[in-house]
């Protein structure tokens, strides 16, 4: 039951994760094809903008290899054995990397949706409208490092 | 399609309101010399050129209607249920309403009294009220289309079937704003509406028509009580002042007590003034209808401006009429 709640942690921080970005990129990426539509010379910039939202679904993917590997599903010597306490813990450590990765990226894409817009209206402001949507980077940062010292403060 | 599929859509708009005319680019046109010179500044700014023409008019109304429909155009291109902005268009169905109604009882020949981007084929309008068969019509046409065409037999009243037509007009404008649930669409149907009102019962008290008439005639508004409007209209201009001064519409009085034409270009800043906050919104279909009403606000002004070089009016009395930009 410990191992399954550990799984559990390890495949949430993946999946929600990596849901927020797939729709943040998603979106951001049509407004992007908007903006190439009408200007062609747009595209680097639109692209940056269009990969901001994605970056949650990569640390989506980090916390989960590091739990997979602390509790040896990685290395092939999974403990079977784990305790419901510490199968919760890992559960717990992946939890705020899973849901601050989607809120985020669902977030971080509207704000890189707006970008590009100020990006259409004005390309030399390209290096601030990178900094709106950034900001929202932070809260997903926050989480990441969260969960990367709660898997590894965890007792093995 | 909800509100937050329209990306793709509003990042388009956003690079096309770049080719928006600026008030900058209005007051140069403002000061051109000749038709000439303004239409090279138009051309400048990538508007059509039309290859033949008849008339300097000709020319200008060709010019514009491409305008216009490049516009349209593009929005088809953008937005696959093109009914969210019927409340754009009606006012052209119903024009063309009266237009086939009036044309049903005159010898009255030419097409171009119709007018093109309605909903409707005017041929459609046109074939329905000649054989009273309404029924290709919408169903809130059918009833009014058939009043108006009996008034019209029966009272060889003009204005009365234009009233008719008129308020069903405004009556469906606000409805299709509703079923947009855009709420650009409903404020512009919203001060539509009010600015047709108001001008109604100015209009009703100069040419001295009774409280009866005036009330049968006024649309219902949501931001103007029409009995006391039509009240306050029944005892006379400074009675339509005094009430509306107490409405959202007091900005109007100064603009009525000036002129009709100063009026007609505060109701159209007054839209352009409310939906400019849509410059700012990212993802929804807001910026798409504010573009459209923009682009048709500066083909009007477009037109002002050159009639009045057609027509040698001094700068001063053009710059008067021309309406204020959205970028």
């Amino acid at each position: 039951m410990g191992i399954a709640l550990a799984l559990l942690g390890a495949a949430s921080a993946a999946l929600f994760a990596g849901i927020g970005s797939a729709i943040g990129v998603g979106r951001a990426g049509q407004a992007a094809a908007g903006l190439v539509t009408e200007d062609p010379s747009q595209f680097s910039r639109a692209l940056i903008l269009q990969l901001l939202p994605g970056t949650q679904g990569i640390y989506g993917l980090l916390i989960a290899f590091i739990a997979l590997s602390n509790i040896g599903l990685l290395g092939g010597n999974v403990d079977t054995s784990m305790s419901v306490g510490t199968g919760l813990m890992y559960l717990f450590a992946c939890l705020p990397m899973a849901f601050v990765g989607l809120v985020s990226a669902m977030q971080q894409s509207k704000a890189s949706v707006a970008s590009i817009g100020l990006v259409a209206k004005r390309p030399d402001q390209f290096g601030k409208s990178m900094i709106f949507p950034a900001m929202v980077e932070t809260y997903a940062i926050l989480a990441l490092l969260i969960s990367i010292l709660a898997i590894n403060g965890i007792p093995r | 399609m909800t509100d937050n599929q329209y990306y793709y859509a509003v990042a388009r708009i956003r690079s096309r309101e770049l080719g928006l005319l600026n008030q900058a680019f209005i007051d140069q046109l403002l000061g051109a010399k000749s038709i000439e010179e303004a239409m090279r500044l138009l051309q400048d700014k990538g508007w059509h050129m039309p290859d033949s023409y008849t008339t300097e008019s000709d020319r200008i109304e060709k010019m514009l209607a491409s305008e216009k429909q490049k516009t349209w155009d593009l929005i088809a291109e953008l937005v696959d249920d093109m009914s969210v902005f019927d409340v754009l268009l009606i006012e052209n169905d119903y024009h063309n309403l009266k237009a086939a109604v009036k044309k049903s009882l005159t010898s009255v020949k030419h097409s171009e009294i119709f007018s093109s981007g309605g909903t409707i084929d005017p041929k459609v309008m046109e074939e329905a009220v000649t054989t009273r068969d309404f029924s290709p019509l919408p169903d809130e046409m059918e009833p009014v289309a058939e009043k108006a065409l009996d008034t019209l037999l029966h009272t060889h009243d003009g204005q009365l079937t234009d009233i008719i037509i008129d308020k069903a007009a405004l009556k469906a404008i606000g409805e299709a704003a509703k079923r947009s649930g855009s709420p650009v669409l409903e404020l512009y149907a919203r001060l539509k509406i009010a600015a047709a009102d108001i001008k109604i019962a100015v209009r009703a008290v100069k040419t001295g028509k009774d409280k009866k008439f005036i009330k049968e005639a006024l649309a219902p508004c949501d931001t103007l009580n029409t009995e006391k409007l039509a009240e306050a209209a029944g005892e006379g201009m400074d009675s339509i002042y005094d009430y509306l001064s107490l409405t959202d519409y007091s900005d109007a009085v100064p603009e009525l007590k000036k002129s009709p034409s100063a009026f007609e270009r505060w109701c159209d800043n007054l839209i352009i003034r409310n939906i400019r906050s849509e410059i700012s919104h990212p993802y929804t279909i807001g910026p798409l209808a504010a573009y459209i009403i923009a682009r048709e606000n500066e083909i009007s002004t477009v037109r002002i401006v050159l009639s009045g070089l057609i027509n040698d009016l001094p700068e001063e009395s053009v710059r008067e009429r021309a309406r204020e930009m959205y970028v």
